[in-house]
C-alpha cells in the first residue's frame, strides 16, 4: 500500500510537469489550430539557460525567474520570425517549420553545451519534509510549482483585460481586428507565455531526468497525450489529464509492465484517445454541415 | 464630413466585385446602401474597414484610411457590425461587450456605457453571464450593435442588422438605432436587404447594382423613384 502511494504521488508531481506542458501546447493549438512539436526543445533550451545562469553563481530563484522572463521573450521572438511568415502557409510547411526548429535547437543545444548528461540542482531540500516519506521534497515542491503556474495563468486568463483579448483572437480573430485588438501580437504573446510555461517544466522535470539536449522528447510525448486525453482544446482538460497521465504512467510502470515499457503508456493513450474519443474527455466536438 | 469614399475598387483575389463606388457622409447622419444579392454592399463595408485588398480614396473624418489595418481602423472609431453578427460565442455576454471597448481607456466611461446598453437592450442585462453562443439570433444581433456601441464610435458600420429577425423584432430594432443615433452622436452606415425599413431611418441612400453606384438622393427621392419602388420597395 505504502509502495502504491508513493508511485501516486511521485506521478503527481511529473504528472504536473505534463500539465504544464500540456497547457503550453493546447495554448498554441488554441490560437493557430496547430500541435508545436519543437515545444519541448524549447522547454530544454531555456534549461540549459538556467543552467548556465546557476553555474555562473546566479542563486536558484533570481536564476528561475530570469529565465522565465528570457523564454517568454524567446517564445516571442520565435513567433514573430519563424512562425509569422508561415502563418497563412498550408499545414504541411508549418509542421516541417516546427519539425526544423525541433531539429536546430536541439543540435545546437547539443553543439553550445555537449551531449553529456549534466546534474541539475534543485532548490528544494534533499531530505523529506514535514516527516511524509512518501514523496520527496522536490516532488512536492515541483507540484506546488505547478499548481502556482497553473493558478497564474487561469488569473490572467479569466480576469484582466488582456488574457480576454488573447482568448478572444484565438477564437475569433476577425471579430477580434473588428473591435481593435492587434491580433497578431496577442498569437506572440501567446507563444512566449507557453514558452515561459515550458520553462517551468523543464526547470522542474531536469533534476529528474537530467538535463542533456534530448531530456523532453519522451516528457513531450506524455504531455502530447495529456493534452489529447483532456481534449487538445481544453486548457483544464490538459492540466487534468497532465496529472492522470502522470499517476498512470508511474503506477503502471510500477506494478504491471515495468519501467522499460512506460513510454509505450504514452503511444498507446495518443492511439486510444484517437480512435476511441478523438475530443479527448473535455474537448469540444465540432459538428459540421455539409 | 465623416466618410468621403472615391473611386473605390475592391476586389476578392482575382474576382473584382466593386468597380468605382463613391459617396459620402455628414457627421452623425445615417446613410444607406442599397441593392440586390451580390451587388457588392458588404464588400463595400469590408473595404472600409481594410478587410479587403481596396484601390481608391477613403477619408475618414478628413484622415485617409485606406489601406491601413483593421485594427488601426477601429482605434479610429469606425465600428463595423458585421455580417454573421461576429459574436464570440463561448465568451460570455458581458465579456463581449467588455471586448468593445477594450482600445478604451476611460474606465469609469466604460462602465457608464455599459449600463446605458443595458438601457437600450434590456435582455442583455438578464443574459450577462451566459455564454453568448447560447443566446437567441435576435439577442446576438443585439449584441453585435451593443458590442460596436461600446467603441465609442464616431461612425457604425451595420451590415444586414435585419437578418434572420422577426419583423416584430426588426421594428424594434430599428427604433433603438434611431435612438442611438440621436441622443450618441454616432453615424450610421447601413447595409440592407430591407429597403422601406432603411429609407424609414436614413437620411440619404445609395443604390448599388453590380458594384457601382446607380443611384444617389435624399431617402424621400430614393422613396419616390419609380424603378427603386417596383425592384426593391414591392408596390
Amino acid at each position: 500500500m505504502d509502495a502504491f502511494l508513493h508511485q501516486v504521488l511521485a506521478g503527481l508531481a511529473t504528472g504536473g510537469i505534463y500539465a504544464s506542458l500540456a497547457l503550453a501546447l493546447v495554448m498554441i493549438y488554441q490560437a493557430t489550430h496547430l500541435v508545436n512539436f519543437a515545444q519541448g526543445e524549447m522547454a530544454m533550451f531555456t534549461t540549459y539557460i538556467a543552467w548556465s545562469l546557476i553555474n555562473a553563481g546566479m542563486p536558484y530563484w533570481p536564476a528561475f525567474l530570469l529565465t522565465v522572463g528570457i523564454a517568454f521573450i524567446f517564445g516571442i521572438l520565435i513567433e514573430r520570425i519563424v512562425i509569422r511568415p508561415v502563418e497563412n502557409a498550408p499545414v504541411l510547411v508549418v509542421v516541417v517549420v516546427f519539425i526544423g526548429l525541433l531539429v536546430i535547437l536541439n543540435s545546437v543545444a547539443g553543439w553550445i553545451y555537449t551531449y553529456t548528461i549534466k546534474s541539475f540542482p534543485s532548490p528544494f531540500p534533499p531530505q523529506p519534509v514535514l516527516g511524509i516519506h512518501y514523496i520527496s521534497a522536490h516532488e512536492l515542491g515541483a507540484i506546488g510549482v505547478t499548481l502556482a503556474v497553473l493558478a497564474l495563468l487561469y488569473a490572467f486568463f479569466r480576469f484582466t483585460p488582456l488574457g480576454l483579448a488573447m482568448r478572444a483572437a484565438a477564437q475569433n480573430p476577425e471579430s477580434s481586428r473588428l473591435v481593435g485588438i492587434r491580433v497578431g501580437w496577442m498569437l506572440a504573446l501567446g507563444w512566449g507565455l507557453a514558452a515561459a510555461v515550458g520553462a517551468v517544466a523543464g526547470m522542474m522535470v531536469a533534476p529528474i531526468v537530467y538535463l542533456d539536449p534530448n531530456m523532453m522528447g519522451g516528457i513531450l510525448l506524455y504531455a502530447f497525450a495529456a493534452a489529447l486525453l483532456g481534449g487538445i482544446d481544453s486548457p483544464g482538460g490538459a492540466v487534468l489529464g497532465g496529472f492522470a497521465v502522470g499517476v498512470l504512467e508511474n503506477v503502471l510502470g510500477a506494478f504491471v509492465i515495468g519501467n522499460e515499457l512506460k513510454l509505450a503508456v504514452a503511444l498507446v493513450l495518443i492511439v486510444g484517445v484517437l480512435l476511441v474519443k478523438p475530443s479527448g474527455f473535455f474537448g469540444r466536438v465540432y459538428v459540421t454541415r455539409v | 464630413m465623416l466618410l468621403e469614399v472615391s473611386g473605390l475598387h475592391a476586389a476578392y483575389g482575382a474576382t473584382r466585385v466593386i468597380h468605382g463606388i463613391g459617396f459620402a457622409m455628414e457627421e452623425k447622419s445615417i446613410t444607406a446602401l442599397l441593392g440586390a444579392n451580390g451587388a457588392g454592399k458588404t464588400t463595400t463595408l469590408r473595404a472600409l474597414c481594410g478587410m479587403v485588398k481596396t484601390e481608391g480614396e477613403i477619408r475618414f473624418r478628413g484622415e485617409r484610411i485606406d489601406g491601413r489595418s483593421t485594427e488601426d481602423i477601429a482605434r479610429l472609431g469606425v465600428a463595423h457590425v458585421p455580417d454573421g453578427r461576429g459574436t464570440f460565442l463561448n465568451l460570455t455576454t458581458e465579456e463581449n461587450l467588455r471586448l468593445g471597448a477594450y482600445t478604451r481607456k476611460d474606465r469609469a466611461a466604460v462602465e457608464a456605457d455599459l449600463e446605458r446598453v443595458f438601457g437600450y437592450f434590456p435582455q442583455l442585462r438578464e443574459r450577462r453571464g451566459q455564454q453568448a453562443g447560447t443566446l437567441s439570433g435576435g439577442e446576438q444581433q443585439m449584441l453585435a450593435v451593443s458590442r460596436a456601441l461600446m467603441l465609442a464610435p464616431k461612425l457604425m458600420l451595420l451590415d444586414e442588422p435585419s437578418f434572420g429577425l422577426a419583423p416584430l423584432l426588426v421594428r424594434e430594432l430599428f427604433g433603438i438605432l434611431r435612438a442611438i443615433n440621436e441622443r450618441e452622436r454616432v453615424g450610421m452606415l447601413l447595409v440592407e436587404q430591407n429597403a422601406a425599413m432603411a429609407l424609414d431611418l436614413a437620411d440619404r441612400a445609395y443604390l448599388i447594382e453590380t458594384g457601382r453606384v446607380v443611384l444617389a438622393g435624399s431617402s424621400s427621392e430614393i422613396k419616390s423613384n419609380d424603378a427603386v419602388r417596383r425592384s426593391y420597395l414591392g408596390y
